[in-house]
């Protein structure tokens, strides 16, 4: 299994704990990750609320940075650089007019052949849960967790075609896998409040104070994300709600590479869980499923 | 030869865009042609005089009309030369308006094709031959395909008019749907109280039969002479001995969810649906039956004392001739559990509108108690979510189901009514209440039974401490809004019945992208079909509520009584025929023909000095569609009034 990874900009700076914990599982489970040299912005918020086809120009680049490194499947973490990734590919697809003005901006022909694909899609649909069930060393039996998914990666459906629209359950398939106990919960799909954490942080501080609730409502322990925006709106911001609503929730919001991670014995601080806002380290000593070395 | 052509002006219609003089005086210099004529309305009664009276003075043989489409007034013509003494089929149209005129700008190039189509027709009608139309008789019986409110009354029309009714319904019982109401909106009289003694006109009539657990399995024939295959499900109980007395389903040990009741209440393994049943008489469901399943109870036939139990019952198919038929095959509820953000219908408290007439029916499941499926507690919260299904292009229908607000009202008003602590939360697009005393009856719920009307939809619901959060827009106040409901019911919308698309293809009856049986003319022939003889009524068409259905039976019914009446019937002569000596036996035209009305025959060839197989055409089936000469690779079948010969001289002539 060889990919061409695409980090993306939170993966290099405030995600950096997602970066580390994907590559270490990659290398854990002999899949090879191959980061696209030179790679550029993938026409995320800063590009598509300026400019359409920058949002999609951005990406095709990427992509076809990808071509030359002879590899046809491009592996990405970061839910908002799937989602650039897709769309772009999707438009290259079936948009001639978008196509033929893409193309003269990259100086390439482009027909959206490159394949993306999320690393959590490698993790269950290409390595597969069969697979990884033998290889877990370390089982998180007994911590509860809230899979939430957000809004990026199940939407749109015609094009991201990853997991159900309304109620996915990859995330929630991946932790019984590790022996967590994924809880039944509604809020998988709510709206943290996403980029409007720098604009209008009271947005955030509601609407990410609610899915913690949530989240404490049902049981969980800890929040399992696969979207570096999220993950940073539910960690960071919780001091924030502790003061205006004045509930402390104090849960920890971890990357479910982390946890795969953990239950493949990697030692934590490898996976970057020393680098959270809500420190994981208490809950995860309690529920007894940190790895002694 | 002496060919007549008359040039309509049809007031600017044609005259506006063609000359129509230059055409005329065009026509009157080609072959055969002896006098031609123009004027303002040749349809008119003046029109049509100025051609019968040009057909004694210049003892004209063959008429062109160069008008419009042939299917405006193609009959109108040949009514008119019919009776001015010429064959009704030596006429022909030159389409000049549909074709010409209204798709035209330029006058000259209109004049020019005007002239042209005109030309075409004039070396058409050279070769037309004088045709006669055939008659045949017409079965005086009548088939409904359906025994809910919309083929009860339509039977019951039937009957009125001393003709017989064969009503055909699949399940044991007749009363379809509307027998699972509790009332019936604006009026709020009792469903069965206005249905049963309908159901009861229709077993006491001396001219209506009953073929109840019973489904159309053929159909063949035309108008007047239908014949229908009819299988007679193995009911298991002999309806003749039967006495209706019910010692079997009260002593049966199995019990299963009742279909009528929509799972809310149980019935046996031999059961009648309701206790209003007509025929009262129980049918045993051999997949739950112990007897069926394991040999051993039988205890419905130990107690009943007539004997009319026969494990030993097997289908039967009968087969009957019809003139007509009438389909009243009704509808299905939209599945809701497309729908993720209301949980893939996977909560427990949360139903559809049929399942609250159920509940809310006093000899219901529940008694008439509005209670959660889920612990049985009266409920207080209920939110009704209406356009589920309907008006959604995206996961549902395109269309409007028009009864769901309507019946949403009736169930708000209800929940009031028996339960004074309750409160109703309706959300909505729009209150679509088009109806007699429709609109007056949603403000009655809304002002007098406090009803909260909500316009806008709900985008999630989902179980949080024993309830479920009902969480949607108010688009008037612009607010988010969550409800903690008890219960939740959905307008599921009116969709057509699942084998509808195969019951049309056994009927030849066309049916739309929805799978809802098409009407001949959506304004003008709503009950009609294009086939001849077969009649739609209630919501296999569309959907409609109880009036509609109603009015649309009666009027299927008047259709149907107007063939009944005739003694016999014209039939076209233009059908195809086959010329067997050339003939091939290749059977491309079987397979083309989507009336069925090519078969297989078989020849004595002379030269060959053995049989050989050709086709031959029924010619009380075919429709004269052409499909059939135009796969025709030997040129053996011929179209009376699209003649080879005809369609080479057009073609020559161009």
């Amino acid at each position: 299994m060889k990919y061409a990874y695409f980090p993306g900009c939170s993966l290099h700076s405030t995600a950096k704990e997602y970066d580390l914990s994907t590559k270490e599982v990659a290398r854990a489970l002999g899949i090879e990750l191959i980061e696209i040299p030179d790679w550029i912005c993938c026409g995320a918020t800063p590009a598509h609320i300026t400019m359409h086809l920058l949002s999609l120009a951005l990406p095709v680049k990427n992509l076809l940075k990808a071509k030359e490194m002879d590899s046809f499947e491009v592996v990405t973490c970061c839910a908002a650089c799937f989602s650039r990734l897709k769309i772009a590919n999707h438009f290259m697809q079936n948009d001639n007019k978008h196509r033929k003005n893409v193309e003269e901006i990259v100086g390439e022909p482009y027909k959206g052949e490159v394949k993306v694909r999320h690393f959590l899609d490698v993790l269950i649909n290409v390595f597969g849960l069969k697979n990884l069930t033998e290889r877990v060393t370390n089982k998180l039996s007994g911590l509860k967790v809230a899979c939430y998914y957000g809004c990026l990666l199940t939407r749109p459906p015609e094009i991201t075609q990853l997991d159900d629209l309304e109620e996915p359950h990859l995330m929630d398939d991946l932790m019984k896998v590790l022996d967590a106990e994924p809880v039944k919960w509604p809020y998988k799909t709510e709206c943290c409040g996403a980029s409007f954490s720098l604009t209008k942080t009271d947005i955030v501080l509601k609407l990410s104070g609610d899915i913690l609730q949530m989240a404490h409502d049902e049981g969980a322990q800890a929040i399992v994300v696969a979207c570096p925006l999220c993950q940073s709106n539910l960690d960071l911001r919780q001091a924030a709600i502790k003061k205006k609503y004045k509930k402390d929730f104090n849960i920890p919001i971890l990357y479910f590479t982390q946890l795969v991670g953990l239950s493949l014995g990697i030692e934590p601080k490898k996976l970057g869980l020393d680098k959270h806002i809500v420190n994981p380290l208490p809950l995860l000593k309690e529920r007894k499923v940190l790895v002694d070395k | 030869m002496k060919i007549g052509v008359f040039v309509c002006h049809c007031g600017t219609n044609i005259a506006g865009t063609v000359d129509v003089e230059r055409v005329s005086q065009a026509a009157s210099k080609f072959p055969k042609v002896k006098h031609s004529a123009s004027y303002k309305y040749m349809c008119s009664n003046p029109g049509q005089n100025l051609v019968k009276d040009a057909i004694k003075k210049h003892k004209l043989d063959r008429i062109v009309i160069a008008s419009c489409s042939p299917s405006l007034h193609e009959k109108t013509f040949r009514k008119c030369v019919e009776a001015a003494g010429i064959n009704p089929y030596l006429i022909e149209m030159a389409n000049i308006r549909e074709h010409c005129s209204w798709v035209h700008k330029d006058r000259e190039k209109a004049t020019q094709k005007a002239i042209e189509l005109t030309r075409l027709a004039v070396s058409k009608v050279s070769r037309n031959k004088p045709l006669e139309k055939t008659y045949t008789t017409i079965e005086k019986k009548v088939l409904i395909i359906g025994g809910g409110i919309s083929g009860i009354q339509a039977a019951i029309d039937i009957a009125f008019a001393n003709y017989p009714a064969v009503i055909v319904e699949r399940e044991p019982s007749i009363g379809g749907r509307m027998a699972r109401f509790d009332k019936t909106f604006p009026t709020l009289d009792c469903a069965a109280c206005i249905l049963t003694p309908k159901m009861v006109t229709v077993s006491q009539s001396e001219h209506v039969t009953m073929h109840t657990y019973s489904e159309i399995e053929e159909v063949s024939g035309f108008v007047g002479n239908f014949t229908v295959k009819i299988r007679k499900k193995a009911r298991s109980v002999d309806i003749n001995k039967c006495t209706g007395c019910g010692a079997c389903y009260n002593k049966c040990p199995v019990k299963v969810p009742s279909e009528f009741d929509m799972g809310l209440g149980k019935r046996k393994a031999i059961y009648t649906p309701f206790p209003q049943a007509v025929p009262n008489v129980p049918v045993i469901d051999r997949e739950n039956c112990l007897y069926f399943k394991t040999k051993k109870c039988g205890i419905c036939k130990k107690i009943c004392t007539v004997g009319a139990i026969d494990y030993d019952m097997k289908d039967e198919v009968i087969e009957e001739k019809f003139g007509a038929i009438i389909v009243a095959t009704g509808f299905n509820q939209f599945d809701h559990s497309v729908y993720g953000e209301y949980g893939y219908g996977k909560h427990k408290d949360m139903i559809t509108g049929l399942h609250f007439e159920r509940m809310v029916n006093s000899s219901g499941p529940t008694g008439g108690k509005i209670i959660r499926p889920s612990d049985g507690k009266e409920v207080r919260d209920v939110v009704f979510i209406q356009c589920v299904g309907s008006r959604d292009e995206q996961k549902g229908l395109p269309y409007c189901s028009r009864l769901c607000c309507m019946y949403t009202a009736k169930h708000a008003l209800l929940l009031r009514e028996h339960n004074k602590d309750s409160q109703a939360y309706v959300f909505y697009i729009d209150i679509r209440a088009a109806g007699k005393n429709y609109e007056e009856f949603v403000k009655k719920v809304q002002d007098e039974y406090g009803a909260i009307y909500l316009r806008g939809r709900v985008s999630r619901i989902f179980e949080k401490g024993g309830k479920l959060i009902v969480r949607g827009a108010d688009t008037l106040s612009g607010a988010q809004i969550e409800i903690k409901a008890d219960l939740v019911v959905l307008a599921t919308g009116l969709v057509a019945q699942k084998d509808a698309p195969s019951l049309a293809q056994m009927l030849h009856i066309p049916y739309d992208k929805n799978n809802l049986f098409t009407e001949a003319h959506p304004k003008l022939a709503p009950v009609e079909t294009i086939t001849s003889g077969i009649f739609l009524t209630g919501a296999c068409q569309s959907p409609k509520d109880i009036p509609d259905t109603v009015a649309t039976a009666s009027a299927a019914s008047v259709k149907a009584l107007g063939l009944m009446v005739q003694d016999k019937l014209a039939r076209e002569p233009l059908i195809a025929s086959v010329n067997q000596d050339l003939c091939s036996g290749c059977l491309a035209c079987l397979k083309a023909c989507p009336f069925s009305a090519i078969e297989e025959d078989e020849i004595e060839d002379r030269k060959l000095r053995r049989k050989r197989t050709v086709a031959k055409v029924r010619e009380a089936v075919c429709t004269g569609c052409g499909n059939c000469t135009a796969v025709c690779r030997m040129a053996a079948i011929d179209l009376e009034g699209f003649t080879n010969t005809q369609i080479m001289e057009e073609v020559e002539t161009l």
